[in-house]
């Protein structure tokens, strides 16, 4: 579903990624854990088509297609999600509307017929119970006001509702207690299909202990220098970050 | 401040206003305490002249285009040459003076059953009875000394609204105040007068627009007092869509009693130059006092909103949130100034400016001040000029809406923070309607420029 084939880039003149290789095939579900700085939000920004990024080298490709090309919205409606580590607040853009249009702009694109407003309604309050959200929840501005475990739930809302073949989980645990850590997992989890595929970047470990993933992968200063099993995970929590860079000349 | 010396070219472009004043003040066979309010305005105006940029409070407003005009008071009102159903309101169910040109025009005016002591009337009417309510009021609350437009009107006026609600009564309906102007002529000048009146516990709802029939360089120059009496509940709702050549100055003040609650907005669409004063004094404690407002501005035109809310009472909340939306080389300005005076403890006060700058060319200032004299307040204020935020484009797209799309959301968006606030549906309805329609015609709202 998505190959990343030795990719560099930076921002600004800095270089961030110094060559990314990285395959997540349908139905699996893979962790990008790695310290502060070490390019994971770069790596979903970039997957996201966020501007300001160079790619210098390298190419990414999603299910055969040049995803860099692409516009966000593009990638959007191929089903490329990305669950937002500071989801923006926007006052005066009510959250149905918002959500509906999102919907209805990817059902377009596979030559879907349009929800109206009734039937949106009736998808997202099902949506709605698995994230636990109360019912005022859609008549508000899209996140404004939302507390930081609200807006994580309201992503993977999104990602409910949206239904993307690959979802980009870009720290959704940071600033989740752990009530709403399970609940953003169970939701995360229910979501898993045969045919799509999640990536998980996170800083800890603790996301891993609700969301099981076939692949973990440590991403170091651009890098990806270790990948294995879950159990990897578990040591990186026990040795720290230092551990891998005292290891850091070993290929992965 | 204004300056009391005039600047000979000042001197000269007050001089047809103050030579025309004795004639049309002998003409009008008015009581003797309303030719002393307008003689007061005259001397007033005649002292002062139009202000200039060299005055603080009208450093980024150049009312010189005012001065310049010639004089011409419209005497009598234009015909009216388009169907009023056009206008905005107009199919709303609603008590509705209409005024043509200044002058009250009954046979297009509709007034509701009302209950018992409810007046709404034109001013004139009132004026040609036994007024003592009026005479009361009148010039007392926006007085000649508030600026120089105020004495102006004060000295010319003829006509405009008189809504007098007395205690515990409720208007239903909204009351709708139309000012048309048709006339083509350069300068010429009508000077709506509004006095209303909503006592102990009444409840209305006011909307004043300000419209145009032709495409006219012509000169609005109104003023509404408002004396809002104890646990009354006013909202107040004013649109300015004038003839984009035409200038507008308009002056509100409000006396707000005890525990009112008062919210006023006003949208600023239409003139080449407008300028809104806005003077509020709450004067009661536990006043609630909202100040809300959007301009949107395109070509050359300058939309300029100045208000100073004077809290002279303990207890009382008071809110501004006005956000501009300026295109092509159009400008905004916003002077905000919260006085809190010694006595008024624990008052909060909040204001906020947001403008979005849909062109390179536009320009926006802001100037919010705080005065405050008592030590246990809480005021803020806040003030920001830019484009769109990028991030929340971005956000928008990445779930699969497309960037014009996403434009249009954030565009309507921030004009909708400001209109949901509007508490009467159907006023609210219609506004966001004509908002968004302008937005629509808008070729930078949908196209890709600015981002």
């Amino acid at each position: 579903m998505l190959e990343i084939r030795n990719l560099h880039a930076g921002v600004e003149g800095r270089d961030i990624l110094k060559g990314v290789d990285l395959t997540i095939n349908a139905g699996e579900v893979h962790a990008v854990m790695g310290p502060n700085g070490s390019g994971k939000s770069t790596l979903a920004a970039i997957l996201a088509g966020r501007e300001g990024y160079d790619v210098r080298q390298g190419e990414v490709l999603y299910n055969g297609v040049d995803l860099l090309e692409m516009d966000p919205e593009e990638r959007a409606r191929e089903g490329v999600f990305l669950a937002f580590q500071y989801p923006v607040e926007i006052p005066g853009v009510n959250s149905t509307y918002f959500l509906k249009a999102a919907l209805n702009e990817i059902r377009k694109h596979k030559g879907l017929p349009e929800l109206d407003a009734m039937e949106f309604l009736s998808l997202v309050k099902e949506k709605m119970k698995i994230l636990e959200l109360r019912e005022d929840f859609l008549k508000r501005p899209v996140n404004a006001g939302f507390s930081g475990g609200e807006k994580k739930r309201n992503e993977i809302f999104q990602m409910a509702v949206l239904e993307p073949k690959l979802a980009i989980l870009d720290e959704t645990d940071s600033g989740l207690d752990i009530d709403a850590l399970k609940t953003v997992a169970e939701g995360v989890n229910r979501l898993k299909k045969p045919d799509n595929a999640q990536l998980i970047i996170t800083h800890y470990q603790r996301l891993l202990n609700y969301i099981v993933p076939d692949v973990v992968h440590v991403l170091f200063d651009g890098r990806i220098v270790r990948s294995g099993t879950r159990e990897l995970a578990l040591e990186l929590e026990e040795k720290g970050y230092d551990w891998i860079v005292k290891h850091e000349a070993v290929p992965a | 401040m204004e300056t009391t010396t005039l600047a000979p070219e000042q001197m000269k472009e007050a001089d047809p206003f103050i030579a025309a004043f004795e004639r049309f003040d002998q003409e009008r066979n008015e009581p003797a305490w309303l030719t002393g309010l307008r003689k007061r305005g005259m001397e007033r105006f005649a002292e002062i002249g139009f202000p200039t940029i060299r005055d603080e409070d009208w450093r980024f407003t150049n009312v010189a285009p005012i001065a310049k005009l010639p004089f011409q008071p419209v005497t009598e009102p234009g015909a009216v040459t388009v169907p009023l159903k056009q206008f905005n309101f107009m199919q709303l169910e609603c008590t509705r003076l209409v005024f043509i040109d200044g002058h009250y025009a009954p046979k297009l005016s509709t007034i509701l059953p009302q209950p018992k002591g409810v007046r709404i009337s034109n001013l004139a009417a009132v004026l040609a009875e036994d007024a003592p309510l009026v005479q009361k009021h009148l010039g007392q609350h926006a007085r000649v000394d508030q600026n120089t437009f105020v004495a102006l009107n004060t000295a010319y006026f003829t006509d405009g609204a008189f809504v007098h609600v007395p205690a515990g009564q409720i208007v239903e309906k909204p009351v709708h105040l139309l000012f048309l102007s048709t006339s083509q002529e350069r300068g010429s000048a009508s000077h709506p007068r509004t006095l209303v009146i909503a006592e102990r516990g009444s409840r209305l709802t006011l909307i004043e627009s300000h419209v145009s029939a032709v495409q006219g360089e012509y000169f609005t120059n109104a003023v509404t007092e408002f004396v809002i009496g104890e646990h009354a509940v006013v909202e107040h709702c004013k649109l300015q869509d004038e003839s984009p050549q035409a200038y507008h100055i308009a002056t509100q003040q409000m006396d707000l009693g005890k525990a009112c609650n008062f919210i006023s907005h006003s949208f600023a669409t239409g003139a080449k130059l407008s300028r809104n004063n806005i003077y509020t004094h709450l004067g009661g404690e536990h006043i609630e006092c909202v100040l809300n407002g959007l301009y949107l501005t395109k070509d050359d035109q300058l939309a300029d909103h100045y208000m100073i809310v004077e809290h002279a009472s303990p207890h009382c909340n008071s809110h501004e949130y006005f956000n501009g939306i300026l295109d092509d080389r159009s400008k905004g300005v916003f002077h905000g100034r919260i006085l809190v005076r010694q006595i008024a403890q624990k008052t909060d006060a909040k204001q906020t400016n947001k403008n979005l700058l849909l062109s390179d060319n536009a320009t926006a200032d802001t100037k919010p001040q705080l005065e405050i004299y008592a030590d246990d307040v809480k005021c803020t204020h806040g003030a920001t000029i830019g484009q769109l935020n990028k991030d929340s484009i971005f956000y928008l797209r990445a779930r699969g809406i497309g960037l014009e799309t996403a434009r249009q959301m954030l565009i309507h968006s921030f004009a909708g923070e400001i209109i949901d606030r509007i508490r009467c549906e159907p006023v609210r309805e219609e506004l966001d309607q004509v908002i968004w329609d302008r937005l629509e015609e808008n070729p930078h709202v949908g196209g890709s420029a600015g981002v």
